[in-house]
């Protein structure tokens, strides 16, 4: 009963005030103090994207799967920016998919933001221009006298004013306005704010549900026994002692593995252990060594394929340059290692599946179950929770269509969970590869020629724009796809995250063989692309040049930074964003060196949530050190020689330098930031290696060089 | 069996060598510990037991009984946060937030025993707590501002 009061009480306030035109600082204290828990008004949609009740309670949803790139946060601002409202009457709802409602739900390709950034802000714009013209219509006054107050319509004229939550009701049943403005960048209230995740509160008191932590009624828990190395086949299996395990329920084969299903993880997990099953080698069981052997075997011949992008003529280039050099650069296999494992929960019924669970691509994999049952699109659901992680990962569906096929076979619903060994272990990887550079600069040392010629297991492919292309008149990019039954994926900053090591490795080598500063000489490469473009030149060397500068301002690039103190620059146009980083090495008494510190510089145009952005490219630079200094994924006869974290070194605290980030001022459309902050941070600490001791890093891990710490 | 979880006592029947994380996570339904690795080694699924952060994973359930065990769900008493949990808060130190549990209890067990830890005594304590996202610096400021 408080509840019903308060809420007349206020309602009737809120009325009151809106007549007198007085009151409106308590009438705003009444609101700001309502917290989103405590909305008990009925709610009424006024689109796809933005709830509200009469309270005045603001629900916005957000279509996009989150993976902790912040787009459940950062998305909703969007439209509760132009919705004008103020942020603490906010609350954020996960949507499912719906591709009636919703366009792109994909967390992937760092493109939420940027691909919603004009629509959602109409989606807030249209509901908010609804409830002016409701209260236009309550006034018998034209909406063009009104305008809007954080949660209010005020009527100019008169100053009255009058709450969303009153209004909602009339607008939902108006016609939807279809040409609105949108707010100018300078009268922004929300965007570039700091604004922390809206479930924190739910995840530091351990409320919070992944899909991992999915349990409903009749469920089974299920794992699945996989085949120790890529490219087996299961022959015959002894399931005898698995059942035997207390909890274990049932043992079924689905095709090329063995599903243990039973009462809780911890004991599907035993049963799959002790499961006896023989394998059959597949023709291909190949080991790193032998991946590297053949790598450059193909890249000793001559290209076959069509090149990628082709400027001008290279050997002829090659042939009448002054200085030619060459190199050639090495990347291991990498796992994903979200910390959430694999998993997925399914209800296959005979009238359709319910999927629930952390996926990157909803409706790819709405497409690929439904073809696997059989069955219509519309009787698949799929509702996507907050993922521990996915770097790539999740944008695979082949965990789900498991769980959609151990649910099947079994009659029940099912959480399928991966151990971490089945994670690491199965695939799929950041696919393994070999670069191979040779370049040219004529008398003036301009540089006048680029080849990129590179084998890849199949997955990996060239960045045929990436600089300098666009820069260079004579430029050639060849790519082999190197059949494997190894399964890869996209993993953060795909492409990117190598390509970046070994084109700015190889430029700042460049620099250093014809006497240059690698901060000016990639400049005049950039004025190059400027001033004389080549082909397609995707990257805006203006902009590019920008976090050059800033990065190099903030570092003191140059200048003395104290004995033994090294310093070593990169940057990378990717996912339409610019980064540029400065990567600071010790040499210690013993010679080795330790990463000191990374500056970074960033264009990606309007930023818009500060916390968010900040904490995603320092994450990403620290994960790109972490992948660049000391894991590898190795094979023998097509078997992962590392499953788990004792084998496989993830960076942890002890490793991670201090870092320093500084934005490109903008008013230019967000562009992506999911991923940039990653490829510059191994190559500048490789520059930086070169440096210091002299010498240059063509592998990764970086580690095994020998020359750190 | 009976184990001691928040304060809570609760019974079990399951067998002794049942890890303590499923013990918690699938009969106790307090999910907030979670599964990372199932060796230890990532810390994902520490919880307190008496006052040490233990990797619950490689904990058989059997081995706790006498034990006081508290949960991430465990830390906010009266509807006050914990002060680590509050500071993580204030900072925004999540991402994919997987691993935050786990660290957050590490850093409560640092601060019962060493409230003024250096940055060293942090890293040292930290070592073992794996963030996927590296949001290791904001962790670092949380745990130091407490």
């Amino acid at each position: 009963m408080n509840e019903q009061i308060t809420k007349l009480n206020r309602r009737d306030f809120i009325k009151i005030s809106a007549f007198t035109g007085g009151g409106l600082v308590l009438g705003f204290n009444v609101l700001s103090s309502c917290s989103p828990e405590r909305g008990d008004g009925v709610i009424h949609d006024l689109n796809a994207f933005v709830k509200i009740d009469t309270n005045g309670m603001v629900t916005l949803m957000n279509p996009n799967p989150e993976i902790g790139q912040g787009v459940k946060t950062s998305l909703p601002m969007l439209v509760a920016e132009e919705l004008d409202v103020d942020w603490k009457d906010v609350k954020v709802e996960q949507a499912g998919l719906d591709t009636e409602k919703y366009k792109r739900q994909v967390a992937g390709g760092s493109g939420s933001v940027r691909e919603s950034w004009e629509s959602f802000r109409e989606a807030g714009a249209t509901a908010r221009q609804l409830l002016i013209n409701a209260a236009a219509a309550e006034w018998s006054v034209s909406p063009n006298t009104c305008y809007t107050e954080r949660g209010m319509v005020v009527h100019k004229a008169t100053g009255k004013k009058i709450g969303y939550g009153q209004l909602v009701e009339k607008a939902a049943t108006m016609e939807v306005p279809t040409d609105v403005n949108i707010k100018p960048i300078q009268s922004f209230a929300i965007i570039g704010k700091r604004i922390p995740n809206v479930d924190n509160r739910a995840i530091v008191t351990g409320q919070y549900k992944y899909g991992i932590d999915t349990k409903r009624e009749g469920m089974r828990y299920a794992t699945l026994v996989r085949p120790p190395a890529f490219g087996q086949t299961l022959k015959s299996f002894d399931d005898a002692e698995a059942k035997k395990q207390p909890g274990v329920e049932q043992v079924i084969r689905i095709d090329n593995k063995i599903a243990v299903l039973g009462r809780s993880t911890w004991e599907v997990m035993q049963g799959a252990k002790k499961i006896q099953a023989e394998w059959e080698d597949g023709e291909s069981m190949e080991s790193t060594a032998d991946y590297q052997r053949n790598f450059k075997e193909v890249l000793s011949r001559r290209p076959t394929e069509t090149p990628q992008r082709k400027d001008g003529d290279v050997q002829r280039a090659f042939s009448g340059g002054a200085k030619v050099f060459e190199a050639m650069y090495e990347a291991p296999f990498l796992a994903h290692n979200t910390m959430e494992p694999m998993n997925f929960f399914a209800h296959v019924r005979p009238d359709g599946a319910e999927l629930y669970g952390p996926i990157q691509t909803p409706e790819g994999t709405r497409t690929r179950v439904a073809k696997l049952l059989d069955m219509p699109e519309g009787k698949v659901t799929v509702m996507m929770t907050r993922m521990g992680g996915g770097f790539g990962r999740r944008l695979m569906s082949d965990f789900v269509e498991e769980a959609v096929l151990v649910s099947n076979a079994a009659g029940v619903p099912v959480n399928l969970i991966w151990s971490r060994e089945d994670d690491m272990g199965g695939g799929y990887y950041r696919p393994m590869c070999t670069y191979q550079y040779k370049a040219a600069v004529d008398t003036d040392n301009k540089l006048i020629a680029w080849q990129h010629h590179s084998v890849g297991v199949t997955g990996n492919s060239a960045r045929a724009g990436s600089f300098p292309a666009g820069a260079v008149p004579n430029l050639q990019v060849n790519a082999h796809e190197y059949k494997s039954p190894v399964t890869t994926a996209p993993w953060r900053g795909p492409i990117h995250n190598f390509i970046a090591f070994s084109e700015q490795s190889f430029i700042d080598e460049i620099a250093h063989a014809i006497a240059k500063d690698p901060v000016a000489f990639r400049l005049e490469v950039l004025e190059q692309a400027k001033q004389h473009p080549i082909g397609k030149v995707e990257y805006d060397p203006d902009r590019f040049a920008g976090v050059i500068k800033k990065v190099a301002e903030m570092a003191g690039w140059g200048t003395s930074k104290g004995a033994n103190v090294y310093q070593g620059i990169a940057a990378q146009y990717s996912f339409n964003s610019y980064v540029a980083q400065v990567a600071e090495l010790v040499k210690q008494d013993d010679g080795k060196l330790k990463i000191k510190k990374i500056y970074c510089a960033v264009d990606c145009g309007i930023v818009v949530n500060k916390s968010g952005a900040e904490n995603v490219v320092e994450g990403g630079i620290i994960d790109g050190i972490g992948h660049a200094m000391y894991p590898e994924l190795t094979l023998t006869k097509g078997k992962p020689d590392q499953v788990n974290f004792n084998t496989y070194h993830m960076i942890q605290m002890r490793e991670v330098p201090e870092i320093e980030i500084q934005f490109i001022e903008s008013d230019i459309n967000p562009t992506g930031l999911g991923e940039p902050g990653l490829p510059p941070a191994g190559p500048a600490v490789a520059n930086a290696a070169f440096a210091a001791t002299g010498v240059r890093l063509r592998a990764q891990p970086f580690i095994k060089s020998g020359i750190f710490a | 069996m009976k184990i001691h979880v928040n304060g809570s006592e609760y019974s079990l029947n399951v067998p002794d060598n049942t890890s303590l994380l499923d013990a918690l996570r699938v009969h106790l339904k307090l999910t907030g510990s979670k599964y990372g690795c199932g060796e230890g080694m990532c810390g994902s699924c520490k919880v307190l037991i008496d006052g040490h952060a233990m990797p619950s994973c490689i904990t058989p359930v059997a081995s706790v009984q006498n034990k006081e065990i508290i949960t991430i769900e465990g830390l906010e008493k009266e509807g006050q946060l914990h002060p680590v949990q509050q500071a993580f808060l204030d900072e925004d130190a999540f991402q994919c937030a997987y691993c935050s549990s786990g660290m957050i209890i590490s850093a409560v067990a640092l601060k019962a025993r060493n409230p003024k830890p250096t940055r060293q005594e942090i890293i040292d304590a930290m070592q073992g707590n794996v963030c996927r996202c590296c949001v290791y610096p904001r962790i670092m400021k949380a745990i130091s501002k407490v």
